[in-house]
């Protein structure tokens, strides 16, 4: 490859001008940068280029080349898809794409309450939007992804009770399983409960066993991981106050215009993810996790997160913003600090405001209940198949898993057919849950209509055959 | 708003040691060598005009004179004279009596100018039954209970009455807590070096720092802190083993979690489950040592760190010795550790082989599962360049 | 006519004020901001009023109290704050050190935006995301080739996740060979971002930190009183936010493998030095890039970034799982790996963000991030030179300490001389239009302030930057009850802090201050 020997001016580099340059090394009294990593020593000097591809200085050049690259990617709205298991195709309004395409909130980052107050301001109305969804009065600036709010969770609940261990659904998904068991392995032990295979429901009377004096925390999904509604959730959390466990429920945001939030059914921490909200899937980079508590000092003074409050400035009728109880008080044996903070995914919590905002409270009724006959159809129209099967029985948001065990097909060969078609089938669950067989986790959301459905029964129909 | 002020104009000729029969030639070389010049009117003035903007809502009271009344006109303020000063100089005595009627009259922070003396004399006075701040002036000081710089005294004597009267701050938190007050050793001081040893402690106010730490988790307070240490030593503590505890802040939280009290400047030792002795000497305590496997738990002194000084002190050079380099915690916060300023802690057993034995890095024990590595160095060499001179 | 005044500098910037209530207040009850698509009739007919079937107590009969606007309104308001906000986009950044704030290439944006990345679900069948799988293994390569390592997980969501990743590699490690109990250690150092010992510690370690010699940086000896055979790792980045390099990097890595343990190299003070030194040479066994730093991808107002985590071959079977490989004919997720450490986030990465580091490289190639490091260091020291003019101003350590891409100063002889802090001039820059930053707590260097003026501004950049510093060091000196009482060109004026620690007034949302303010006006009868 050819060394470039003529000076570059970079478009992104301001004083890679030759001549001002020179006037700056001039300026610092140097002949050249080289003298400034004279720190560095001989033994670990980086001799020679990188080996790199040549670059493209052009940008027309530059996006030939990504486009080239993208041209190898078939987007799920090319396509009919079904996919979901924790990262999901909503409609993404125009107005949430336009606000977090602004430069202002797409390259700021840590400046104060006054030169970035509209950052601030933006931020607690996203808490304040999420409290008033999940019934509760404090919500995080969003961390990583829902996995990390739930593991988040689980710590806040062990270093409030001060016990070393958890009860966990036992349909909770293997990724944010994985997360979790890395996580929280030094502080508290987990115990995976048991489901039934008609209902998919937590087995209570596993729960009522294993629960003890040592339990921190009874955590589960609902919706299940599996689709399901967890119905006897008060239930649940009841065992778990009776026994001075903490209850920490994950769940949908989308689904919280029909479905009560865990604060009305006895959750004590709510978390889950905001991608539902306004963001688009991103390959799986479009996550923000919530937590959210009532707002009692025990519970916030263990959030790891930042907690944006308002306050008054010094000029009357102005709103300020801040750190609440930046400081923490409180200190447990066998813990260390409020694990950390870093950068997560503030402009997402920024988007799911503008999303929250613009649906209002009949937009978020309207989706869920719009969503929850879709799911119904869907399951009435895809249990006829022969073969195919509704694997839980009892109420689903917007995910069902379909038994295809009946067919003696693989779930692979099946969706590959499909695939062929221009359908994403659901989700394979073959690996996952081996005690379920041959089932998939089929998602149907506000962006399918019946025609969708139908064009998938008939695919599913032809493909089994 | 009641602020009560007073001066000790004689702060810096009076050194360190105190006035008690010592050659005033001598004092005068020793203050040149600890490099000051007394200055704490000036001083005084400069902390009161960082508080000129609270002047309609303040009340001023000090003693008439030299001892607060003239610098606080000058600096622009109408203060209320209390008490009366002696005929001829004036003595740690009047310091303390006039000290004693400023907090009679009833007041909600008392600032004095001085130095380590002077902050003896609050100590004597009043203890910490009054929020006291001390303004420097200008000698170098071991005690930590002055803010850093004349004006410093001044902001957070003004947030700290700011709070207190409610009146909506967009300043920093303000929190109180218990410094040490310290007394430097006659024999070190003979030695040409200076050790300390603890003498009291005052309430001072502090504050927390607002600008937030965007990138780092939410830090405990201070009383958390000490919480953390004070487990983090005791989860340590092997059944049997005696814990010698020196006197402090940090060592003081060792022992109320361990459900004990502990003598205010004294040494004391405990087992994990049982007060052995308080307040023990020597002699004592090298008896003990020689029967008994330990562990010695210190922290720096004061404002300059000291860990270990000479004379009569309980854990001396043989105890140090016995137990060994790896049966000393050393226990701080890391805010205290800060403002140390990247200077070493200092030992002065008055037994250089102990000194020796002691200097190079020793672990810190700054939180439940957190220790910095920090340096350790006798006096002795920190101060051999003054010699020189 | 005749010519209008010259712009001064610095500038009479305003921020923008719009009195912006909260997004609540401006709700009017009945209005739609969007509406969403209807269930077919037929669907409806056929299946009814489906949510009654969820049971009562789950049921929500209450609609959320989410405020009801129309759409213009709604973009009205965010567009609004978004004024009330200073990106990158906007002004000279300099001022918010370690966080190397360059400028984030448009056309890069751009792209994202795309269909064929922006709506791609991770578990598509792996023929239908080809595309974004090459440009996953690619950047795998490129950062390879710029650390020296081994294998990269892109995984991670951002450098303090990249960190604990990391961390927790470092504990599979030592548990595979049977000496996890034993090292139970890692140190650290008090420069390094505070995640090393964060991160540390969540993995259950207990963490040991070096202070600063005389130099600027720990010393040898104190490392080594450090080390023993408690060690796990040493956590280190180099340069340090001081901006001062190590240069006896390789003996503190020497020493910490002779212990046995293992050496990670937080880099996220990268910029300077790419193409300069690598990881790999001097003896690291892990590092980690932040692709929002070093990479140029946007920061979002604090996420989503991205972190990389570099491996040799001795730590790469417990990356987390699945890596990106490709067999010569495609590309692939490969999750078959028995020793992994399992997963840190939902997926592979945050890849829209993978694509733009990938494109900001691809658009710079080797000499260019050479001219990036070089021209981000000449930068430095130019604003530098610049800085030790103003009065008041001074550089801890010691005379003649080179400084690599950032520089942390001291304002301690001008908060001496006047009263005013560090932390009242980063209040006063609001009124620049502008940023600042001192430092990580707790403060070693006294009334810190920590510079990175990264490649992308111009020399009339960092002289604006400059003039402004220069301009509130004299008002300190001059008139330090307009720095004291500042901001006033900003959004707001000075926030009133009590509230926010007393958890009778703190407000974490809308409702819980209307609850708590009405219980107020309630009392005072207002």
């Amino acid at each position: 490859m050819p060394h470039r020997m003529k000076p570059v001016v970079y478009p992104y580099i301001p004083n890679s001008v030759p001549s001002v340059k020179e006037a700056m090394l001039k300026a610092v009294r140097v002949k050249s940068v080289d003298e400034f990593y004279a720190d560095i020593p001989e033994s670990i000097r980086f001799k020679g280029r990188l080996h790199l591809p040549e670059p493209l200085l052009s940008e027309a050049d530059l996006v030939r080349h990504i486009e080239g690259l993208l041209a190898k990617n078939t987007g799920a709205r090319e396509a009919l898809s079904f996919l979901g298991a924790g990262c999901y195709q909503h409609h993404v309004p125009a107005v949430c794409d336009e606000i977090n395409s602004r430069g202002e909130f797409l390259t700021a980052y840590a400046g104060d309450p006054y030169e970035d107050h509209g950052r601030f301001q933006a931020l607690f109305e996203y808490q304040s939007m999420m409290g008033e969804l999940l019934n509760m009065d404090v919500v995080n600036v969003p961390t990583y992804d829902g996995f990390q709010a739930a593991a988040t969770a689980l710590l806040m609940a062990q270093r409030i009770t001060k016990r070393s261990e958890a009860l966990l659904c036992g349909t909770i998904g293997k990724d944010k399983l994985s997360k979790i068991q890395g996580y929280v392995r030094p502080y508290l032990q987990l115990q995976l409960l048991g489901y039934s295979p008609v209902t998919g429901l937590m087995d209570l009377d596993e729960l009522k066993q294993s629960i003890s004096d040592q339990t921190a925390v009874v955590f589960f999904e609902n919706p299940s991981y599996l689709g399901f509604l967890e119905t006897r959730a008060a239930e649940i959390a009841q065992i778990a106050h009776e026994n001075g466990a903490l209850c920490v429920v994950s769940v949908d945001p989308i689904s919280l215009g029909v479905i009560s939030p865990p604060a009305d059914y006895g959750g004590d921490i709510a978390c889950g993810d905001i991608q539902p909200l306004g963001i688009h899937m991103e390959y799986g980079g479009g996550h923000g996790g919530f937590i959210a508590t009532r707002d009692d000092p025990e519970f916030v003074m263990e959030f790891p997160s930042r907690l944006f409050g308002i306050s008054p400035t010094i000029v009357e009728g102005e709103y300020g913003f801040g750190d609440v109880a930046y400081e923490r008080t409180s200190f447990a044996l066998r813990e260390e600090g409020k694990e950390w903070v870093g950068t997560a995914a503030a402009l997402w919590g920024i988007t799911a405001g503008v999303y929250l905002a613009l649906m209002g409270p009949q937009g978020m009724i309207d989706i869920g209940k719009g969503i929850m006959q879709r799911v119904e159809y869907a399951i009435r129209q895809l249990s006829k198949i022969p073969g195919v099967a509704l694997r839980f029985e009892g109420i689903h948001f917007k995910e069902f898993v379909l038994d295809f065990n009946q067919t003696g097909q693989s779930v692979t060969a099946i969706h590959q057919r499909l695939l062929q078609k221009g359908i994403f089938g659901g989700v394979d669950l073959s690996a996952e849950f081996p005690e379920l067989g041959q089932c998939a986790l089929y998602t149907v959301t506000e962006i399918h209509n019946r025609a969708d459905i139908d064009r998938l029964a008939d695919s599913l129909q032809e493909v089994l055959l | 708003m009641r602020l009560g002020l007073i001066i000790n104009p004689l702060a810096g000729i009076g050194g360190p040691v105190g006035l008690k029969g010592s050659d005033g030639v001598e004092i005068q070389r020793l203050a040149l060598k600890l490099g000051a010049e007394p200055q704490s009117p000036q001083r005084a003035k400069r902390a009161l005009e960082t508080l000129l903007p609270l002047k309609g809502k303040l009340q001023l009271f000090t003693p008439p004179g030299v001892m607060g009344q003239e610098v606080a006109c000058k600096a622009g303020f109408e203060p209320v004279p209390i008490g009366s000063l002696p005929h001829g100089p004036t003595t740690a005595e009047d310091t303390i009596r006039l000290a004693q009627e400023l907090f009679e009259v009833g007041i909600d922070l008392l600032l004095f100018a001085g130095g380590d003396g002077t902050a003896r004399d609050m100590c004597t006075a009043v203890g910490t039954r009054l929020p006291v701040l001390g303004i420097p002036a200008g000698v170098k000081i071991y005690s930590a209970v002055f803010a850093t710089h004349p004006r410093t005294a001044g902001e957070v004597a003004a947030t700290f009455l700011n709070r207190l009267s409610g009146s909506g701050s967009t300043g920093e938190a303000v929190s109180l807590r218990e410094a040490e007050v310290v007394d430097l050793d006659e024999d070190s001081y003979r030695a040409g070096t200076v050790s300390v040893k603890l003498w009291g402690y005052l309430l001072i106010p502090f504050m927390a720092h607002r600008i937030q730490n965007r990138k780092a988790p939410s830090p405990l307070t201070e009383a958390a802190s000490l919480e953390a240490i004070a487990a983090a030593v005791i989860e340590s503590m092997p059944p049997g083993w005696l814990y010698v505890l020196g006197p402090g802040t940090t060592t003081q939280a060792i022992a109320r979690r361990l459900g004990f009290s502990k003598t205010l400047v004294g040494v004391d030792v405990y087992r994990r489950d049982e007060v052995v002795d308080l307040d023990v000497g020597e002699r004592r305590l090298w008896e003990l040592t020689q029967n008994y496997p330990t562990k010695i738990v210190v922290s720096p002194l004061g404002g300059q760190g000291f860990l270990f000084g000479r004379g009569n002190q309980p854990i001396g050079a043989r105890v140090i010795q016995k137990v060994g380099r790896e049966n000393i915690l050393v226990v701080s916060t890391v805010e205290k550790l800060n403002a140390l300023r990247g200077e070493p802690l200092l030992v002065d057993t008055g037994d250089p082989a102990t000194d020796s034995l002691l200097k190079g890095y020793l672990p810190v024990i700054t939180g439940y599962r957190e220790r910095i590595i920090y340096p350790v160095k006798p006096t002795s060499e920190l101060y051999n360049t003054y010699e020189k001179e | 006519m005749k010519p209008i005044a010259r712009k001064p500098i610095p500038r009479r910037f305003h921020q923008a004020r719009w009195d912006e209530p909260i997004i609540f207040e401006l709700s009017q009850p009945g209005a739609r901001g969007i509406l969403v698509p209807e269930v077919d009739t037929t669907i409806e007919e056929e299946v009814g009023d489906v949510e009654q079937k969820i049971p009562q107590n789950m049921r929500r009969e209450t609609p959320p109290a989410l405020p009801e606007m129309a759409q213009i309104h709604v973009l009205r308001h965010y567009m609004r704050l978004s004024q009330e906000t200073l990106g990158v986009d906007l002004n000279i950044d300099v001022g918010q050190g370690t966080c190397t704030m360059k400028y984030s290439p448009k056309v890069n944006d751009q792209l994202t935006r795309s269909p064929k990345m922006a709506d791609l679900h991770p578990l598509q069948d792996e023929s239908t995301v080809q595309g974004i799988l090459e440009v996953m293994w690619r950047l795998e390569q490129f950062l390879k080739e710029i650390s020296g390592m081994d294998r990269f997980t892109l995984q991670p969501p951002a450098g303090s996740a990249a960190i604990y990743t990391n961390v927790a590699m470092v504990q599979a490690y030592h548990e595979s060979r049977r000496e996890g109990q034993q090292r139970d250690e890692v140190i650290t150092t008090i420069f390094s971002h505070p995640s090393n010992a964060a991160c540390a510690k969540v993995a259950g370690y207990r963490v040991v930190t070096l202070y600063p010699g005389p130099q600027g940086y720990p010393s040898l000896e104190a490392l080594k009183a450090a080390v023993s055979e408690r060690t796990a790792a040493l956590f280190i980045t180099n340069p340090e936010d001081t901006g001062i390099f190590n240069p006896q990097i390789e003996e503190f890595v020497k020493v910490v493998h002779n212990a046995g343990g293992l050496c990670a190299y937080d880099q996220a003070n990268a910029n300077g030095i790419l193409g300069i030194t690598r990881a790999r040479d001097a003896g690291f066994d892990l590092c980690h890039f932040n692709l929002h730093k070093t990479f140029s991808t946007p920061h979002g107002c604090g996420g989503p970034g991205a972190g990389a985590c570099g491996v040799t071959t001795a730590l790469a079977p417990f990356l987390p799982r699945p890596t990106v490989e490709f067999d010569g004919k495609k590309y692939f997720l490969n999750d078959d790996l028995p020793y992994s450490i399992g997963k840190i986030r939902p997926w592979y990465g945050v890849a829209q963000n993978i694509l733009k580091a990938y494109a900001w490289i691809m658009s710079l190639g080797a000499d260019g991030l050479r001219e990036v490091a070089e021209i981000a260091v000449l930068n430095n020291n130019y604003l530098l030179n610049k800085v030790l003019e103003i009065q008041g101003v001074s550089l801890p350590y010691p005379e003649g300490k080179r400084r690599i891409e950032q520089v942390r100063y001291s304002w301690e002889k001008l908060t001496n001389e006047t009263g005013v802090h560090s932390e009242d001039i980063e209040t006063r820059v609001a009124d620049f239009g502008t940023h600042y930053w001192t430092s990580h707590h707790p403060y070693v260097v006294p009334e810190p302030m920590t510079l990175e003026p990264t490649e992308s501004y111009s020399q009339a950049d960092l002289d604006e930057y400059a003039a402004i510093l220069r301009q509130i060091a004299q008002e300190a000196y001059t008139n330090p009850e307009l720095v004291l009482t500042a901001p006033h060109n900003s959004t707001v004026h000075r926030t009133v802090h009590e509230p926010f620690d007393d958890p009778e007034q703190w407000a974490i949302t809308w409702r819980a201050y209307k609850r708590k303010t009405a219980a107020r006006d309630h009392t005072s009868g207002a």
